[in-house]
């Protein structure tokens, strides 16, 4: 470490990561709806059209399955796709191909294909967009055998999960949560690839383990402080990997505290908290002092007013008093 | 593409015997639905309305046009840019207003916002704010129909970067196979979002796509809002006689951004101008003035009436009630 660190944000970091890839590789090239000239959606590629050109920069008609079918096809030819969807309600119509080809062509042709596809997408609740751009679909594409999922949320995973995944013989999905993009902070320099492999320990704690990933993570780590403030020491665990889960993280974790709380923008009927938390008890049945806790989406398609939105994702207050019926306080 | 007329015309024959007083309330629904477009912008700058709002300035002429060569029994599929269908199909201001704002009195309790305008009485099924998305439902609406021998139509619009997604290509097809009653409406304004068609179309003709699923289809200048309306009426009679789907390509152009989070940098001002002076609402205006239909007093009297019923839906908006939070789940499904 140089030691050096520059101001950026979420999506400066993943637009960094992007240009990286692009210089080291050959091979890799983005695709998507507006990418180029009119830089992104969310303005994730702005100005990579400009130094990189039409060919690696390449937009797209309005064609969710056709290029990212092409994105896995072309993954299958030798090229290192990586596929901008804008946003995951417009991911189902590309689901197919994901599902049905990317995720399966390793297995099903006795071992012989490989898809090193990474499919980038937009994910969440938060700017009243209402229920055909808001949801997490993310339980979703977790559910697959075939595909690896990741969801990084601070700034250092947006740098640094891209070229681990494109470096991944197989297809990844990253999500990235649309209340991230704006988030600033400080990053190394030279910040390099982290692993799209294993949760990380954003907060150490030894009361309860709060579990979480993507866009609650941060309202998890207010809710730590809170807590914090109140004689509770909470520790917050950022799954970042959705598929594979790192049942070892959550699980010593919880044989500290004893106490677990799942939160998840996901609804909560089959949702990634209940695969943590029915992990937890096949797996630490013994350590936990009380049940696990969720704190899930209210089951509802996103409303467009703001306090119904917010009443329907998770909030601070939901955490903190998910961690306090926990702890029985 | 860089033609602005369209590829056919219609015969001179369908032309429509234009009263006066008929003229005269096409230019009012579209002096409406503008007024109200350019009120929206205002609201959201002043954060009233959030989320993604998509105005329809500029391509008042189509959702005019067709909305005259329907019944009130006929069904309206439109997108996420459909306040002027809205309008035109005659819900009411105060209460599209209302769920600009998200408040529960608006058309869809304040739950869908600008993007999800439903009134399944005046059967208006929305309000789809995935591309393409509303065009299979179009197709659904118009085998109820067909299945119930209903003489009853349903008008589908949408924009020119729906006829990239498969959705468009498979309900075409349905349509024409099962000669369903459906009037498909192209709106091209000839960018999605940043991209121009010819950036993302190998046919930028859309009528001729439209044509290769055996669909009897024209395309029309969009901003010309007689040719619609004669248009749409004679696809109309055509559909309802037994006929099976008709398309429409409507050539227009959006005035505003795609969204009011676009800087559109994609087109240059000059061409946005040179639109501006073909506009429908400019042009008929002129006509009108040059026919001896319209004189200033007429026209300073429906600007006024706008003007009032645009002040008491934003009155009806902001005197509104949110609704309570309570009401989170309801709805989600009928009750058990
Ligand atoms: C399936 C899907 N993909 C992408 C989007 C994002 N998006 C919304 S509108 C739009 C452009 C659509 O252009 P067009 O169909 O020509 O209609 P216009 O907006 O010009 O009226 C895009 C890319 C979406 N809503 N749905």
């Amino acid at each position: 470490m140089s030691g050096q660190t520059i101001h950026t944000t979420y999506r400066g970091a993943v637009r960094a990561a992007i240009r990286d890839a692009l210089d080291r590789d050959e091979r890799v090239f983005l695709m998507g709806e507006d990418v180029g000239r009119y830089g992104g959606c969310y303005a994730v590629s702005k100005g990579l059209y400009d130094d990189y050109g039409p060919e690696r920069i390449r937009d797209t008609p309005l064609s969710e399955c056709g290029f990212t079918g092409a994105g896995i096809g072309a993954a299958m030819g030798g090229m290192r796709p990586i596929v901008e969807i804008m946003t995951v309600n417009f991911s189902l119509l590309a689901l197919d191909q994901i599902v049905n080809n990317a995720a399966t062509l390793r297995h099903m042709s006795g071992g012989q294909l490989s898809v090193p596809v990474v499919i980038r997408m937009a994910t969440g609740a938060g700017k009243q967009l209402a229920a055909q751009h808001s949801h997490s679909l993310e339980a979703w594409y977790a559910h697959v055998p075939g595909l690896k999922v990741a969801a990084p949320a601070t700034l250092e995973d947006a740098r640094g999960m891209l070229w681990s995944a494109l470096e991944d013989p197989d297809p990844v999905v990253l999500f990235e949560h649309v209340m991230l993009y704006n988030r600033e902070g400080d990053l190394a320099a030279d910040a390099g690839p982290v692993p799209i492999t294993g949760a990380a320990v954003r907060r150490e704690g030894t009361d309860v383990s709060l579990i979480t990933y993507g866009g609650c993570l941060f309202k998890t780590l207010d809710a730590a402080e809170a807590l914090a403030a109140d004689g509770i020491s909470a520790e917050v665990i950022d799954l970042r990997s959705l598929r594979p889960l790192d049942d070892a993280t959550v699980v010593a974790s919880v044989a500290k505290t004893h106490r677990a709380v799942v939160i998840d923008e996901g609804w909560r009927t089959g949702s990634l908290a209940a695969e943590v938390s029915a992990r937890i008890m096949e797996q630490a049945f013994w350590e936990l002092d009380a049940p696990v806790g969720r704190v899930c989406s209210t089951e509802v398609p996103i409303p467009y007013p703001k306090h119904l939105e917010d009443a329907a994702v998770p909030q601070a207050p939901d955490i903190i008093a998910a961690a306090k019926t926990a702890l029985a306080r | 593409m860089t033609d602005t007329q369209p590829t056919s015309g219609i015969p001179r024959a369908h032309k429509l015997h234009l009263s006066r007083e008929h003229a005269l309330h096409l230019l009012k629904e579209m002096l409406r639905i503008r007024a109200f477009e350019e009120r929206c912008a205002e609201l959201y700058t002043e954060e009233k309305i959030r989320g993604f709002l998509h105005l329809y300035s500029g391509e008042e002429a189509i959702a005019v046009g067709v909305m005259k060569a329907l019944d009130a029994t006929d069904a309206v599929v439109a997108t996420y840019r459909e306040h002027g269908h809205a309008l035109a199909r005659g819900l009411p201001m105060d209460r599209l207003m209302a769920e600009m704002y998200g408040k529960q009195d608006g058309v869809s309790r304040g739950r869908g916002g600008s993007m999800h305008l439903f009134d399944a009485k005046r059967r208006f099924y929305g309000g789809s704010a995935i591309v393409a998305g509303g065009i299979p439902l179009a197709v659904g609406l118009a085998l109820a129909d067909q299945m119930q021998d209903r003489a009853q139509v349903t008008a589908c619009f949408f924009g020119e970067g729906a006829a990239a997604e498969g959705a468009f290509h498979e309900s075409l097809n349905l349509a024409a196979l099962w000669r369903l009653p459906v009037l498909f409406v192209c709106e091209n304004n000839r960018y999605a979002m940043g991209t121009a068609l010819e950036r993302s179309e190998s046919e930028t003709d859309i009528a001729r796509k439209a044509a290769c699923y055996q669909i009897p289809s024209v395309a029309l200048d969009g901003m010309d809002v007689i040719a619609i309306e004669a248009a749409a009426r004679e696809a109309v009679t055509e559909i309802r006689a037994g006929g099976g789907p008709r398309f429409l390509e409507c050539r227009t152009y959006r005035f505003r951004a795609h969204s009011m989070f676009d800087a559109q940098l994609y087109r240059d001002k000059a061409e946005v101008e040179a639109w501006k002076q073909k506009g429908p609402i400019l042009r008929f205006r002129h006509w009108l003035e040059e026919t001896g239909m319209l004189d200033a007093e007429t026209a300073g009297r429906l600007d006024a009436e706008i003007e009032r019923e645009i002040a008491a839906a934003v009155d009806f908006a902001e005197s509104g009630d949110w609704e309570p939070v309570e009401n989170l789940t309801c709805d989600v499904c009928t009750k058990a």
